[in-house]
């Protein structure tokens, strides 16, 4: 009862292209039947993120360690709360980053959780620059 | 099913079969001459009950299984074609889906009653766990059968159950990736979904077939829970046991058809009408209301794996259940405290199941903590404790002697209060119903509610008008052909008519044999075409907003009724929050925002919309259309007769579900009273 071949072979890799995301907005792609928010980030909510200190956090993680160096402007994560499966709405909540209405969990900037239910961060997909402004991500 | 029967068929066809396949003798044995407790009341009648309600979702769904399709792109519409195209197919769906939910009422009552009379102690521990089983089973199967539709509330309700098992340390993403069979709830999901909502039932029947044989085996219990010890405690099933179960099952048959024929929707969620869309959460999601206490349970525990293990063990600690209460004594009657600690029980499942349906904050979060600990404290702590330190009433000698001692009182008293409360709600209701808070949609007098509504015809076409002219150039009506404005308890056009109406629109059509697609005046058997060729389309050209199909928008948007309404709403028959709604949405815009409300660029202020900004710019004004039957062309007017227009095509067999529903009650009712006097005229010589 595992996926069969025709539903893997649609979970190839996908380019996007980032170039028409301006500062503070973000892009929702599909991949997998997965939502994948690719967030263009301002300037405070990077400082906002590496602010905090990452040993206080429920799931500890470095902003650094969540997007590329030297494409920090740019986080990509699945938006599908860890909790119990539900799309997290970006730029609502306390922290400047994702919140999911269905049992109130609340996600910082950086995808990270910061309160609520959910246990865990907001995975990042595997994915690449393959320029400036395009990813792949698969 | 306990021995080799003594019985021996009169017809020499049946004595040759059943010399080769006793099973005339098996029949007779378990279900005519089998000896039942004299003194069982109509608790009891729920088994019964129960078999019939298998029954009935069985064939009902069968049937409805070939009209279905499980596909993603394809089961919300075949769900809708069922409801409007296919003979009695709206009374199929509402059987089977209102059945879903009478089934789980009469299983609560049915392990609530082996609670309190202790029908799960010795020797009936395995009776009680096959029964736990089923239990099991049945909320797989209700699960499943939800997620059919593939509305809004289904995709969601799948999503979250599935990542409970998300939650098992090591293998939880695998077995989430089987229960998917892909990488997100999808298609291969609904499939799957919907062999095992298939398969499942006839597992609970065979494990139903279990459930009786262990029954037959250790005898029933009884409300004064002494084993039956001479002739004079048992009365043989048939007629006694088959008579007053027949009884119980009439009275039973008249709450579900209250439901099917009045209430249709009152138990589902009105989100379950927008088609499932994988880009967007619902607000707030619910699952049936069978699950809720134990999805409260989830939800107060902040952790997630341990609510998970909590809301399972909350199901599983039930097993344990003949071990845990260890107590000589079986049958509450006898034991004073027990009593009252089963009746907190009781309210404590209530009020847990209330919680599942709020939002997960503030005041609500802290009252499911507390529920939750009182739910295991129960089991854990009370019946453990009680089984020590209480001291039981004597209980009779004999199941004979219990029925000597003892009047009709706990029956009639029972009745009293069920009409007090009843006249209490339909008293209250009036004053209360002029009170409601002022974001609330205003309620309206509609033609079609109550028990006998039909649809106002001049509304019906003026509504049509309305639509065309207004709200047609930018929302669809996809499920809704020319032909159906023809049909009986509609607009009450005639066919020549609606064929006309039909000629005015153009169709695509097409490949023909250059293989190019054409256009072609509407036949009608075409459906209304819709405004965008796509979603995207629809989209784009509304500011990213894209405006909804309108076939369903009455069954599909509501608003919260709150307690107490939603009480009440169950014995006025008030189905209406969606035109409701709607109407006041169509009246509820304002070019002067309140203070305190802020309305982003390319949105419009509307008192009644949720979050108050729309993107729908103000659709009605006075005199934008024509009538030509006098009525006066106002907002107030549109907003009325466009609504009720919508509620037809929301729901066009209305007026034959409320016609059916009439003649069913009259013959239920004659029914259950000839059952009645059939059942006191065998009983009068056994109490
Ligand atoms: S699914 Fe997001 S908080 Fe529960």
């Amino acid at each position: 009862m595992n996926p069969d071949a025709s539903t893997i072979a649609a979970g190839a890799p996908i380019e996007v292209d980032l170039s028409p995301v301006a500062e503070g907005q973000d892009i929702k792609v599909f991949w997998r039947g997965k939502p994948i928010y690719i967030s263009h980030r301002t300037k405070k909510q990077i400082d906002e993120a590496r602010a905090v200190n990452v040993a206080s956090l429920p799931d500890p993680e470095t902003d650094e360690a969540r997007v590329k160096s030297g494409h920090e402007q740019w986080l990509v994560v699945i938006g599908i709360c860890t909790h119990l499966g539900c799309i997290p709405i970006a730029h609502e909540g306390n922290y400047d980053g994702f919140f999911c209405p269905c049992h109130g969990s609340q996600y910082d900037s950086s995808g990270r959780i910061r309160q609520g239910p959910a246990p865990a961060n907001l995975p990042v997909p595997p994915y690449q620059f393959v320029s400036d402004t395009k990813i792949q991500i698969g | 099913m306990s021995g080799p029967s003594d019985y021996q068929p009169s017809n020499p066809a049946l004595q040759w079969l059943e010399r080769r396949l006793p099973i005339l003798g098996l029949m007779h044995s378990s279900f005519v001459v089998y000896p039942t407790p004299r003194n069982l009341n109509y608790w009891w009648t729920f088994g019964a009950i129960l078999s019939f309600m298998l029954g009935m979702q069985i064939l009902t769904g069968v049937i409805l299984a070939m009209h279905y399709t499980p596909h993603a792109d394809l089961a919300f519409k075949s769900v809708e074609l069922i409801v409007r195209d296919v003979n009695y197919g709206w009374l199929l769906r509402n059987m089977h889906a209102c059945g879903a939910s009478m089934f789980f009422f009469a299983v609560y009552v049915h392990m609530l009653r082996g609670l309190y009379y202790g029908s799960y102690k010795e020797p009936r521990e395995v009776l009680w766990i096959l029964g736990v089983i089923i239990y099991l089973l049945m909320m797989a199967t209700g699960f499943m059968g939800y997620v059919l539709p593939w509305g809004q509330m289904s995709f969601w309700g799948a999503t979250v159950i599935t990542n409970l098992f998300s939650a098992i340390p090591y293998f939880g993403e695998s077995i989430v990736t089987l229960l998917w069979g892909g990488y997100s709830v999808g298609n291969p999901t609904l499939n799957r979904f919907f062999s095992l909502h298939y398969l499942l039932p006839f597992l609970i029947a065979g494990v139903v077939v279990l459930h009786v044989w262990a029954l037959h085996v250790a005898g029933q219990n009884n409300p004064d829970g002494v084993e039956p010890k001479t002739e004079k405690d048992t009365v043989p099933f048939t007629p006694h046991a088959t008579i007053k179960d027949g009884f119980g099952v009439a009275c039973f048959l008249l709450l579900y058809a209250w439901f099917i024929f009045y209430m249709p929707n009152y138990l589902g969620d009105a989100d379950n009408y927008i088609p499932a869309n994988p880009g967007v959460t619902p607000p707030h999601i619910v699952p049936e209301w069978y699950y809720l206490p134990f999805y409260a349970i989830l939800r107060s525990i902040p952790n997630k794996l341990a609510g998970v293990i909590g809301m399972f063990s909350a199901i599983i600690i039930l097993c344990f259940l003949p071990w845990l209460d260890a107590a000589k004594t079986r049958s509450s009657k006898y034991r004073p405290l027990a009593k009252q600690f089963f009746w907190i029980f009781v309210v404590v499942c209530i009020l847990l199941g209330y919680l599942g349906a709020q939002p997960p904050e503030g005041i609500y979060v802290i009252a499911g903590r507390v529920l939750t600990v009182c739910y295991f404290a129960y089991f854990l702590i009370v019946l453990p404790l009680l089984a020590r330190i209480e001291r039981p009433r004597p209980v009779p000698n004999s199941i004979s002697e219990a029925i000597l001692a003892k009047g009709g009182k706990a029956v009639a008293s029972v009745a009293v209060m069920l009409v007090a409360a009843g006249a209490l709600f339909l008293g209250s209701m009036q004053d209360a119903r002029a009170s409601e808070g002022s974001d609330k949609p205003p309620g309206n007098k509609w033609s079609f509610s109550g028990p006998f509504g039909k649809y106002d015809r001049g509304a019906l076409q003026r509504g049509l008008k309305v639509y065309k002219e207004v709200c047609a150039s930018c929302h669809g009506l996809s499920y809704i052909a020319f032909r159906n404005l023809a049909e009986a308890g509609g607009p009450g056009y005639s066919v020549a008519q609606a064929a006309a109406f039909a000629s005015e629109y153009k169709v695509k059509d097409g490949p023909n044999d250059a293989g190019d697609m054409f256009e072609r005046p509407g036949r009608p058997a075409d459906y209304f075409p819709s405004p965008f060729p796509n979603e995207q389309a629809a989209r784009a050209a509304n500011g990213g907003a894209a405006p909804p199909d309108l076939s369903l928008i009455t069954k599909a948007r509501s608003y919260g009724r709150g307690f107490p309404w939603f009480i009440f709403d169950f014995f006025t028959q008030y189905q209406e929050q969606g035109p409701d709604y709607v109407s006041a949405v169509l009246q509820g815009f304002d070019d002067h925002v309140p203070e305190g409300v802020t309305i982003p660029e390319g949105s419009y202020y509307n008192k009644y919309f949720p979050g108050h900004a729309i993107k729908m710019p103000k659709p009605l004004s006075d005199g934008q259309v024509t009538y030509d039957d006098g009525s006066p062309t106002t907002v107030a007017q549109y907003a009325k007769d466009v609504t009720t227009f919508l509620m037809w095509t929301a729901e066009p067999h209305m007026e034959a579900r409320k016609r059916l529903g009439f003649q069913v009650f009259v013959f239920l009712i004659l029914f259950a009273g000839l059952m009645y006097f059939t059942k006191k005229k065998v009983w009068a010589d056994s109490h």
